[in-house]
């Protein structure tokens, strides 16, 4: 299978970032037709569509919009999830830099389906080119007309904490807080951002509406799964020839991105492993990519689709080590809320360190495990799971290798 | 009460006004404040946590939270220059351990700390999402890509 774009088929033109290149190539009229339509029909066309959110819960996009109370009296808000933050997930930058007025376009037409007058894009701190082409963007945008009649955007700047990518903290950052995530529910549609209903989405997700408005629902759906449409722009890292961003079907195989987009395997040429969602999606073996990039196809494989960044490991790659390298980057990030999260990670990447530096015992892998897998699922929020799956999956499918370095 | 020895010029103010009047709560704008004290001032000393507290009618202990989660916010002076090196694991698996080990060797700083010149600080830091290009750092505003230690020294250089 090959590239098929849309999300980034202006992306090879220097000036893609500018109103005037993106009104040649189409831009606006989306927006335009979402004019015309009720919002309930827009929600339904995304509905439709098949459109899942590719920030990395994969919920469907078109159902989470019609959570928002049907006859709410006051603000309802639009929040853009761009605290890009996922090791191994590089897109939302691309389409930051490389195609803004796409994501203001879908915020439009999102705006209208969900009745919000206003709409945050919180992009991560450290993305500073990415948060200056888009507030240029917003400001052609504005200057335009398309924005300020009945619709504003506010551009938002993250001061650098990971957590602050998941839902409920990124609504506590926006307010002025610290990114603390909350229980849910009541989830944001009831009560979000300042105490009103709110949908987040991830830029992606937003950048897919215009081209469901005009191409419709059905061509859309079509380029995908039975249960997902469309296709999504993956980061390929790590261990292969031609590293990057790619843009497929959902449908497209493990195997076919690693070897036909990027280039295959390099080091010692033979795969060991692949990270098919970010940093917190379940570990695949070489034995395991025959599997299509779907949120389902993912989830039966045991792990998921996520953010979709590919991270490629050939033989030559330490999983332990690995391991380690994650394991220190759950313990930094935890928020320190719940127990189990902030007492585990941190403790677990001590563990599997001593591992590394081959001071580790006996026992040490199935207390790992034992640890891991008892506070999964009870923690406020899925920061903590998402350090499960590499926990777990590193040490289950490649433990001989973790033995190996145990003093006997 | 003692006059504050911090303070944003006429224009920032307006700026700090401006800013919390985009937010249906103007307290929201606390962050986008905390980055422009930082420009600023060169770093957040508990002193300007007071004096944005005051700015936006909350107490310190609030803004001394926020200021302590957020990992952009230096609470000690810094170099003129910040170097952040990305340790994650496409970086790590492109060569990140050497690059943090050759620029610790050039600058004869360890992690964390700064040039007794005042010119830089390291830091080694979570991934950068730029990982197409590992291994990869950040320097003040710049995403600096493709790293080896030859590019590192060029860069590295190049900061006064
Ligand atoms: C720990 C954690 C980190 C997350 N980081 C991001 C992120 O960086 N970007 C993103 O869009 N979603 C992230 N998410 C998912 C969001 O919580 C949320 O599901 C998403 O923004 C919804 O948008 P979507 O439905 O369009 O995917 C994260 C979730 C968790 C649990
Ligand atoms: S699971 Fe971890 S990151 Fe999420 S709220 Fe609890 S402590 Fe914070
Ligand atoms: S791992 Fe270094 S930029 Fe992602």
């Amino acid at each position: 299978m090959t590239a098929t774009k849309i999300l980034t088929r202006n992306f090879e033109r220097a000036d893609s970032h500018t109103l005037a290149a993106y009104r040649e190539t189409g831009g606006y009229a989306a927006w335009q037709k979402a004019e015309t339509l009720e919002p309930a029909a827009i929600t339904e066309e995304v509905k439709q569509s098949n459109l899942r959110g590719l920030g990395g819960a994969g919920f469907p996009t078109g159902t989470k919009w019609s959570f928002i109370p049907k006859h709410h009296a006051g603000p309802v808000y639009l929040v853009i999830n761009a605290d890009e933050g996922e090791p191994g997930t590089f897109k939302d930058r691309y389409l930051l830099e490389r195609d803004p007025h796409a994501l203001i376009e879908g915020m439009l037409i999102a705006a209208r389906a969900i009745r919000s007058a206003t709409g945050f894009v919180y992009i991560r701190g450290e993305y500073i080119e990415p948060w200056r082409r888009f507030s240029a963007a917003v400001k052609e945008a504005y200057d335009a007309g398309y924005l300020g009649r009945g619709f504003d955007v506010v551009v938002h700047r993250g001061a650098g904490a990971y957590i602050c990518g998941e839902e409920t903290g990124l609504i506590s950052s926006l307010e002025g807080k610290k990114g603390w995530p909350k229980l849910k529910p009541p989830f944001p549609a009831i009560k979000g951002a300042f105490g009103a209903p709110t949908i987040v989405n991830n830029v992606e997700t937003i950048c897919c509406v215009p081209h469901i408005l005009t191409r419709g629902a059905a061509w859309f759906a079509a380029l995908g799964t039975k249960t997902q449409g469309g296709t999504r722009m993956y980061s390929v890292s790590g261990r292969v020839r031609r590293p990057g961003v790619y843009e497929a079907s959902v449908a497209i195989t493990l195997r076919a991105l690693i070897d036909d987009l990027a280039g295959g395997v390099t080091g010692n040429g033979r795969l060991k492993a692949v990270v098919p969602g970010g940093s917190s999606a379940a570990i695949l073996r070489a034995d395991e990519i025959d599997v299509t990039m779907d949120v389902d196809g993912l989830r039966n494989a045991g792990t998921m689709a996520g953010s979709a960044g590919v991270i490629v490991m050939d033989e030559t790659v330490s999983i332990p080590e690995a391991l380690m390298v994650v394991a220190r980057f759950y313990a930094h990030e935890s928020c320190g809320q719940c127990t189990p999260c902030r007492e585990s990670t941190g403790w677990i990447y001590k563990m599997v360190r001593r591992i590394v530096e081959g001071r580790g015992r006996k026992d040490d892998l199935d207390t790992i495990l034992d640890v891991a897998r008892r506070g999964a699922g009870t923690t406020i929020c899925a920061f903590y799971d998402g350090a499960v799956g590499p926990y777990v999956s590193y040490i289950e499918k490649f433990r001989a290798e973790f033995e190996a370095l145990i003093p006997r | 009460m003692t006059a504050p020895t911090v303070a944003f010029s006429e224009a920032q103010l307006a700026e700090v006004r401006r800013l919390q009047g985009l937010y249906p709560d103007g307290r929201a704008a606390l962050l986008p404040a905390l980055h422009l004290a930082q420009e600023t001032f060169g770093h957040i000393s508990l002193e300007v946590e007071e004096y944005v507290a005051r700015l936006f009618d909350l107490t310190p202990a609030h803004v001394h939270e926020v200021v302590t989660f957020y990992t952009l916010f230096f609470r000690e002076p810094k170099g003129r220059h910040v170097v952040a090196v990305c340790h994650n694991l496409s970086c790590h698996l492109a060569g990140a351990p050497e690059i943090v080990a050759h620029v610790r060797r050039r600058l004869g700083v360890d992690v964390g700390e700064t040039t007794d010149d005042g010119r830089v600080t390291l830091q080694s830091v979570e991934c950068l999402c730029a990982c197409e290009h590992a291994p990869m750092m950040q320097v003040d505003d710049r995403y600096e890509l493709d790293l080896t230690p030859e590019k590192v020294d060029r860069i590295l250089e190049g900061l006064r």
